[in-house]
């Protein structure tokens, strides 16, 4: 099923590259399609790479012309492909810029327009854009500020900062920062935003921000003495029922509400619960979503964990206390519309260093580029 | 005659082939630290024995390489570090010839000291493996041009460690070595360098792990062993099947690295153990081992008959390299991430603070015969190439000679 899906997507991408991009003759525009199509090919464990290989140094002679046709080709092409793809643009275009030519600033322009297209490609063509004609890419930044790229949106939020600080009146300096905060989503453009406004006397709702879920039901702890704990499927695995009672690794365990006022949802089960060794925790919490939808669930947590969203288990990872961030895993997931019960695992280990004693959990919703997806709780209230 | 002579050379010079000057990957062709040249500066500031110093755009901690008149250097960029680069600057001059980037295809959380580029780049001469801290690898040929790209994160998930990876891998003949080891995924892989494609891949003890790969040879090239390294001890596998020929199952550090001299592998294991490979390949015996000697996070050298080691203290210690027994100690500058190296009877230090310091080692004692400042934090093990010191520190590339 997911080969069809690919070879669609192929397919489709490929014509739709060979139809609009240019190629001047019937007979060039055939090859460049094909080369396209082994690169949109690449896939797990080097598959397809000899083929890419040649793809690559077939397309990279192009002129660069061609470009916009090969950012194009970026659609569906998934992070393998789209790093060949980048690099024959990359080729082209440095080549062209290196040897006195021109780049299709124009076109280039379009493409970063619309928003449609890829936003990697998007960002590529902006940097190259740059380089080629600097005001031009810059005449674009301001409308950037809600774009699906997280580079562009980047650029836009920095903008914005730097208006906000050269600000001479208060008012405009508030404007501007809140213009920003409305589209960063990277943490450091956040927090330096905060600060700022908070200078001003404005306060912002950090959890609200990023989409941190803050309010969960927890039941444990269970057994992870020796490590087993991780592997072992205890019953909230097979189904959340919030009235269930459970045999536990201390006796019997119930469901309870826990909630975290920390401004990046971090929910700190040593010290709002007990500082378990040797443990499993479960947390479950409902998200509901006006439709069915993909999103990222992104978590950071120095404990072992796995998560499940509607019963689908989509992620797991035993690795204790190497770190915790703000997004150090990015999750995909689909949502169906209506009510969604994610479920978390979470697990301690009994190393006993000062540094390995943490046991924590922050998770938001959010989109590719990080903006936050709420839950609708209006819709879960009805 | 003279005309195919003539040929044959102009073909050998096409072909890219590997020079003796090149310094081809981590510690070198050779995999041990040395390099031929004897008259490198003792001691450089502005104006003075630095040819050049030119700006990088990215983070990294990893070396360059050298390879015929061209540098090689990895770094990231971006807020999440997840723009991959691969710089190349002309050894004369230090004028970037060009600088292609890549998007990362796994985890590109590090700790604030680590960064995605750490792992030393490598190189067969002909082609540039970049390997980064997300697992991507990216194969590009001496100008530029991609010829594959593998995002072993984006393969195996499981396999990244949130405080970063820096496994260098090596190239020994036309297999790329590869080690991918955390607590969540573990491996090993056997790379084609002309397809991207595994050889082989093993799996390996599932644990964090930051050494690299180390070529042990063999009484003939068919008995040579790739020897990689992990808490558990050490596995000698054939390079270009994977398969296991000996193992070493005292345990071993995850960060230093064993270094190699001739047929004598030195391994931090509780302090450090030499051993040499049976002469059929199916086995090794040690030769010594020793609890006085123990490196911290730099790897040993061992340089004319001697081993050299750098402890948490900063002190440098000498050992005769047959035996063990420590001759001599030295205060120095520490701490030290990066390898030394050495050229023309002398090591090359240089501490996290950036400070090179230039030792003459003696029979009895060592002695400090260069300090240089270069004022930006330096963790990578340095490169040597046709009198050239080449060093990177945060923000810049360095070429350090007379």
């Amino acid at each position: 099923m997911r080969g069809l899906t690919l070879s669609k997507v192929i397919l489709t991408t490929a014509v739709a590259v060979a139809g609009m991009n240019g190629f001047s003759s019937l007979t060039r525009a055939a090859e460049p399609a094909d080369s396209i199509k082994a690169i949109l090919s690449v896939n797990h464990d080097g598959k397809g790479a000899a083929e890419a290989q040649q793809a690559v140094k077939a397309l990279s002679t192009a002129d660069a012309s061609q470009i916009p046709a090969v950012l194009a080709a970026f659609k569906g092409a998934n992070p393998l492909a789209a790093n060949y793809l980048r690099g024959v643009v990359e080729t082209i275009a440095d080549r062209t810029l290196r040897s006195g030519g021109n780049l299709p600033t124009a076109e280039l322009k379009k493409f970063i327009d619309d928003r449609g297209n890829d936003a990697k490609a998007r960002s590529l063509a902006f940097d190259w854009l740059k380089q080629a004609d600097k005001p031009l890419a810059e005449s674009l930044i301001p409308a950037m500020i809600t774009d699906p790229s997280p580079d562009l949106r980047r650029e836009a939020v920095a903008r914005l900062i730097k208006i906000g600080a050269d600000a001479k009146e208060k008012a405009d300096a508030v404007k501007a920062y809140e213009e920003a905060m409305a589209g960063a989503v990277d943490e450091d453009q956040v927090k330096d935003l905060v600060e700022k406004l908070k200078k001003h006397g404005k306060t912002i709702d950090l959890q609200k921000h990023f989409g941190f879920l803050t309010k969960w039901h927890i039941a444990g702890p269970f057994d992870n003495k020796g490590l087993k704990g991780f592997a072992t499927e205890y019953p909230p695995e097979k189904g959340v029922d919030l009235k269930a009672r459970y045999e536990g690794q201390l006796g019997e365990v119930t469901w309870t509400e826990i909630s975290t006022k920390e401004d990046y949802g971090i929910l700190d089960i040593a010290k709002e619960v007990k500082p378990y060794k040797g443990a499993v925790m479960y947390l479950t919490t409902d998200f509901t979503s006006d439709s069915k939808r993909l999103v990222e669930l992104r978590l950071g947590t120095p404990n072992a964990w796995k998560v499940w969203v509607n019963g689908k288990e989509l992620f797991a990872r035993e690795e204790y206390h190497r770190g915790m961030a703000v997004d150090q895993y990015r999750v995909p997931a689909e949502l169906k519309a209506g009510k969604n019960t994610i479920l978390v695992k979470l697990c301690q280990n009994e190393q006993e260093q000062d540094w390995a004693q943490r046991y924590q959990l922050q998770l938001r919703v959010c989109d590719p580029s990080g903006t936050a997806v709420p839950s609708n709780d209006a819709v879960a209230a009805k | 005659m003279r005309r195919s002579m003539t040929l044959l050379a102009l073909a050998l010079t096409l072909s890219g082939a590997a020079h003796a000057a090149d310094w081809l990957q981590f510690r070198g062709n050779n995999g041990d630290g040395i390099a031929p040249d004897s008259d490198l500066p003792l001691t450089w500031s502005d104006g003075d024995n630095i040819a050049w110093k030119s700006a990088l755009p990215g983070r990294g901690l990893s070396g360059p390489i050298v390879v015929g008149d061209k540098v090689y250097v990895t770094s990231s960029s971006g807020f999440r570090q997840d723009r991959l680069h691969v710089h190349c600057f002309d050894a004369k001059s230090g004028k970037e010839l060009w600088d292609r980037q890549f998007w990362a295809t796994g985890n590109t959380m590090c700790h604030p000291k680590m960064a995605v580029a750490t792992s030393h780049p490598a190189s067969d001469g002909k082609r540039v493996f970049a390997f980064y801290s997300s697992n991507d690898l990216a194969c590009l040929d001496l100008d530029g041009n991609l010829l594959w790209y593998r995002g072993l994160g984006w393969d195996n998930p499981n396999a990244s460690n949130s405080l970063g990876m820096a496994s260098s891998p090596i190239v020994v003949g036309d297999t790329l070595v590869v080690q991918v080891e955390s607590d969540a995924e573990a491996f090993a892989t056997g790379i084609d360098v002309a397809t991207g494609l595994h050889r082989w891949k093993i799996q390996r003890p599932r644990a964090a792990n930051w050494t690299s790969p180390s070529l042990l040879k063999g009484k003939t090239p068919e008995l040579d062993v790739v020897l990689l390294q992990s808490s558990k001890g050490i596995e000698a596998v054939d390079p270009h099947t994977g398969a296991v020929r000996w193992t070493f199952t005292d345990g071993a550090s995850t960060i230093p690295s064993l270094s190699v001299s001739g047929d004598t592998a030195y391994i931090p294991s509780n302090g450090l153990v030499a051993i040499k490979q049976a002469d059929d390949g199916k086995s090794y015996k040690t030769v010594w081992q020793t609890a006085k000697l123990r490196p911290a996070t730099a790897s040993p050298l061992v340089y004319e008959g001697r081993i050299y080691t750098s402890n948490t203290a900063g002190a440098l210690a000498c050992a005769d390299a047959a035996t063990g027994d420590i001759l001599w100690q030295l205060r120095v500058e520490g701490p030290f991430s990066g390898t030394p190296v050495a050229a023309g009877g002398h090591i090359y230090l240089f501490n996290e603070k950036g400070k090179a310091i230039v030792v003459k080692p003696g029979e009895k004692e060592g002695e400090i015969v260069g300090k240089s400042e270069h004022g930006e934090a330096i963790l990578c093990t340095p490169a040597i190439s046709n009198g050239g010191l080449y060093v990177r520190s945060d923000g810049h590339l360095w070429k350090i000679s007379k």
